[in-house]
């Protein structure tokens, strides 16, 4: 049985043994599944065949069977990918019990610091924050979507703060004011497509990484500690970021249906932080003391893999070049 | 909310948090509405969308202090 949802997107091009091996299996081959652990952990094969194995659990691809989702054999390979992934990061970044002193540092405004949002704000060019909103969209068009997946991982005031925070993402009972269709909204004023996973062959490892590592502390329970840390950290430092984007924007005289999107997102943040701090964070670890660790994981893990990618686009912007893979041009007006 | 009275946070760092839809009036009689669930007013007097927080009540730091990423 194919079931599409409307907006289904369709499948990438694969970009080495694994991913192309999965890609086959989506469509329905059975191919001889490769090694894992030949490939670098965050490299573009891996990350990408991970990536698709997760889309099955959002929207899934054009024309591949909705039975694909719950395959053993591609499960047991998704698992062979994220040990890889999860192990990799475990050893870049090593958890530590002080979730306070991590929360902390999340908080301090570091007024000399210099990432996209810096770039963008104060000589960024309008292709650059078109490829970087592209870039994003791979999250932005389901956003709040790989954080949901914890709710049932929840019981008492965490899980309610947490549904209170994505009622907001989601709109507010307003199908117009969900954050992804601000989004959506945002990248047709910007004059690129707005079609969920129209940038997936454009985007690089790093943006896949990402949203990877948020797929994966949604969807296993074990996880789901570090899954509250990923989403402290874009909860608490979003607003100070979407500031200088609105910023950006209004120097490179987007229009206001453009800058909604991250004008929006410093208010909302703004709560957004009190409550995952006061009522997520707080009454878990007294409920749960040993998770501290994860919750600690997720915040270094996501700063991480954030950090990486900004270091791509801004390496790739100061030679005058398109972040987009391969030089692809799907960005590009 | 089915309780006659509101739910209201004072935070020692930041905003004041309202819980329920609220209606702020500013001092040159302007009305702010806000219809989230929770809303978080300014209390430091540094923001720059008052009467709501942005969030610059944060400590700022120069150089090395505390260095971490920065997105």
């Amino acid at each position: 049985m194919t079931t599409t949802m409307l907006g289904t997107p369709t499948l990438p091009a694969p970009r080495g043994p694994l991913s192309g091996a999965v890609l086959s299996a989506l469509r329905g081959d059975r191919p001889e599944l490769p090694d894992v652990e030949e490939s670098p952990p965050y490299g573009e094969d891996l990350q990408l065949a991970l990536y698709c194995c997760y889309e099955l659990h959002y929207r899934g691809f054009r024309g591949v069977d909705a039975e694909r989702e719950w395959d053993p054999a591609l499960l047991a390979f998704r698992a062979g990918l994220e040990r890889a992934f999860l192990g990799a990061l475990r050893d870049d970044v090593p958890a530590d019990a002080d979730v306070e002193g991590e929360i902390s540092a999340l908080l301090v405004e570091h007024v000399d610091a210099f990432g996209v949002s810096h770039h963008l704000r104060r000589r960024g060019e309008l292709w650059q924050l078109r490829e970087y909103v592209a870039h994003r969209s791979l999250y932005h068009l389901k956003e709040a979507d790989p954080q949901t997946f914890v709710i049932p991982r929840l019981d008492g005031p965490p899980k309610t703060a947490l549904v209170t925070v994505q009622h907001d993402e989601y709109g507010s009972g307003d199908p117009e004011r969900a954050h992804s269709r601000l989004f959506a909204d945002m990248m047709v004023e910007l004059g690129l497509s707005d079609t969920y996973g129209a940038y997936l062959d454009s985007a690089p490892a790093e943006v896949l990484a990402e949203v990877n590592f948020m797929s994966l502390c949604g969807l296993h329970r074990g996880l789901r500690a570090a899954l509250i840390g990923q989403f402290a950290t874009v909860e608490l430092t979003s607003s100070p970021g979407a500031d200088r984007m609105v910023k950006a924007m209004r120097r490179l005289g987007c229009g206001p249906t453009a800058l909604r999107f991250y004008a929006e997102h410093v208010e909302a943040d703004a709560v957004h932080e009190q409550l995952v701090r006061r009522e997520v964070i707080a009454p878990l670890l007294r409920a749960e003391p040993g998770l501290a660790p994860d919750v600690s994981f997720g915040i270094r893990g996501s700063t991480f893999l954030a950090a990486r990618l900004e270091e791509r686009l801004l390496h790739h912007w100061n030679h005058g070049e398109s972040s987009f893979r391969d030089g692809s041009n799907a960005g590009r007006p | 909310m089915g309780e006659a009275r509101r739910r209201v946070i004072v935070t020692d760092e930041g905003p004041v948090l309202v819980y329920g839809p609220t209606d702020v009036e500013m001092p040159d009689g302007t009305r702010v509405r806000s219809d989230r669930a929770v809303t978080a007013l300014c209390a430091c007097g540094r923001s720059r969308r008052r009467p709501f927080c942005d969030t610059s009540h944060r400590r700022r730091v120069r150089g090395e202090e505390g260095k971490e990423h920065a997105p």
